[in-house]
């Protein structure tokens, strides 16, 4: 069974229609990059994943979960898919360390040394072992996102979802993020990402979507799409990109 | 008639200080008490207690202190309850303040970027949990200097409590004017004396910002 599963997924945002019949699977351990122009809708469409949108019409089963409106069961699904921002969204109050920490011990009720440590080893993952009490905005935009990844890998989730994680970045800090969410694709992790990234879709990703006008408009292995794009929109967002 | 000296006017203004200081402290303690309800009114997603929260807001922003004031000492003898000055005017006052701080605080938990709601809720955090570890902590810092500077209003708001005849620092300096028809003086002491009690209050408040950082963080 497909770990993420999306069935005639329709999104309006009032008379707009984002989403006109998404349908998706996604296997364990997949990384699957999403692109397509501003507006597309591939946002939204990660953000209907883990609820952080409700989808109007279609279905969409997550671990065997099917995602709907009850704030219970949303939150039991966001324990195993973490989600990562272009902002990095970082609490600014706590340091890198308590970041991490909080979930864990909020929602998974884990001791403090307990959390701690966990905490340690997610940001020794992400190569912020010494940032531990650094305060957000003591960090780089890079090590703040990275500090972001160790605090979604605290939860231990199957899935992260990454939407635009590089694209507030300055150039040169591009590669620190990148390299982090590498090694997590290497090791097995399913990651959904929307990405402006055409290199990195192309080197990590094993399916790649492209969304247009609110549907996938062609997917398949990234070596396929980008040197035979099968339709013209295709063609001319890679000419735009490229 | 008694001859007042400078020192017995001063010595009787002090007093009424006193009285000033015990108003103001009603107030704020009273109205911020009833201003987190107001606050958490507000917030809920609940329509109708927004609704009503909302209307609390505007009539209690929309009417002058003054009729609040004459409205609980008046209104409620109305009612058979014979209720003192002192009463009538922390009522008036708590109400006021109530109105002004959960208009304030709730500001300042909007003012809490969405994107923090957003990073919350993916771990799976609950409403509560995502007010009590990540927004309120947020929301309580942008809020010190706003919430300090308005208890400098509700101090120079107890002046109003001396129509309906409490003796407070402004009803005092009237009585002794009639007394010593010494109106500069007199008027002048009582003004220094409300300055001495903001003053620092509006020092306060640019420390506490200063201190929490708070054009960083904001």
């Amino acid at each position: 069974m497909s770990l993420v599963r999306l069935d005639g997924v329709e999104k309006r945002f009032g008379a707009l229609q984002v989403l006109k019949g998404i349908d998706l699977k996604i296997e364990s351990g997949q990384v699957v990059a999403i692109i397509g122009r501003s507006g597309s809708g591939k946002s939204t469409l990660l953000r209907c994943i883990n609820g952080l949108e409700t989808h109007d019409d279609g279905r969409i089963t997550v671990d065997g979960r099917v995602v709907g409106e009850d704030a219970k069961a949303l939150r039991d699904l966001r324990q195993s898919v973490g989600m990562m921002f272009q902002q990095f969204n970082l609490f600014p109050h706590l340091s890198a360390g308590r970041n991490v920490m909080l979930a864990p011990m909020v929602v998974k009720h884990t001791s403090e040394r307990e959390a701690e440590g966990l905490a340690r080893d997610c940001l020794a993952q992400v190569g912020l072992a010494e940032k531990f009490g650094a305060y957000p905005e003591q960090l780089s935009g890079g090590q703040q996102q990275r500090v972001a990844i160790a605090r979604a890998l605290a939860m231990q989730p199957k899935i992260i979802l990454c939407d635009e994680i590089t694209s507030a970045l300055d150039p040169e800090l591009v590669g620190e993020v990148l390299k982090v969410v590498k090694d997590l694709a290497e090791r097995g992790m399913t990651l959904i990402m929307v990405t402006h990234e055409m290199g990195f879709a192309r080197e990590v990703a094993d399916l790649l979507v492209f969304m247009h006008q609110g549907r996938v408009h062609e997917a398949g292995p990234p070596a396929q799409l980008f040197d035979a794009p099968q339709t013209a929109e295709l063609r001319q967002f890679l000419g735009a990109v490229l | 008639m008694a001859q007042f000296t400078f020192w017995d006017i001063l010595r009787n203004l002090l007093l009424a200080t006193q009285w000033t200081i015990l108003l103001s402290l009603l107030a704020f303690i009273g109205g911020g008490a009833v201003g987190l309800l107001v606050c958490a009114a507000r917030i809920t997603r609940h329509r109708a207690v927004t609704w009503a929260a909302r209307l609390y807001i505007e009539l209690l922003q929309g009417t002058p202190l003054l009729m609040q004031l004459f409205l609980c000492f008046f209104g409620l003898s109305l009612l058979g309850l014979d209720v003192p000055p002192l009463v009538a005017a922390a009522l008036a006052l708590t109400l006021y303040t109530s109105a002004f701080l959960g208009e304030i605080w709730r500001g300042c938990v909007e003012a809490i970027p969405k994107g923090q709601w957003e990073a919350s809720a993916s771990l799976a955090l609950s409403w509560p949990e995502q007010m009590r570890y990540v927004i309120l902590p947020q929301a309580l810092r942008i809020a010190v200097p706003p919430t300090v500077g308005f208890a400098v209003q509700v101090v120079k708001g107890t002046a109003l409590a001396s129509i309906i005849g409490f003796v407070e620092l402004t009803k005092a300096g009237t009585m002794i004017n009639n007394a010593t028809f010494e109106s500069f003086l007199v008027y002048g002491l009582v003004a220094l004396l409300y300055f001495a009690l903001c003053f620092p209050l509006s020092l306060l408040s640019r420390r506490l910002e200063r201190r929490l950082n708070v054009a960083r963080t904001a």
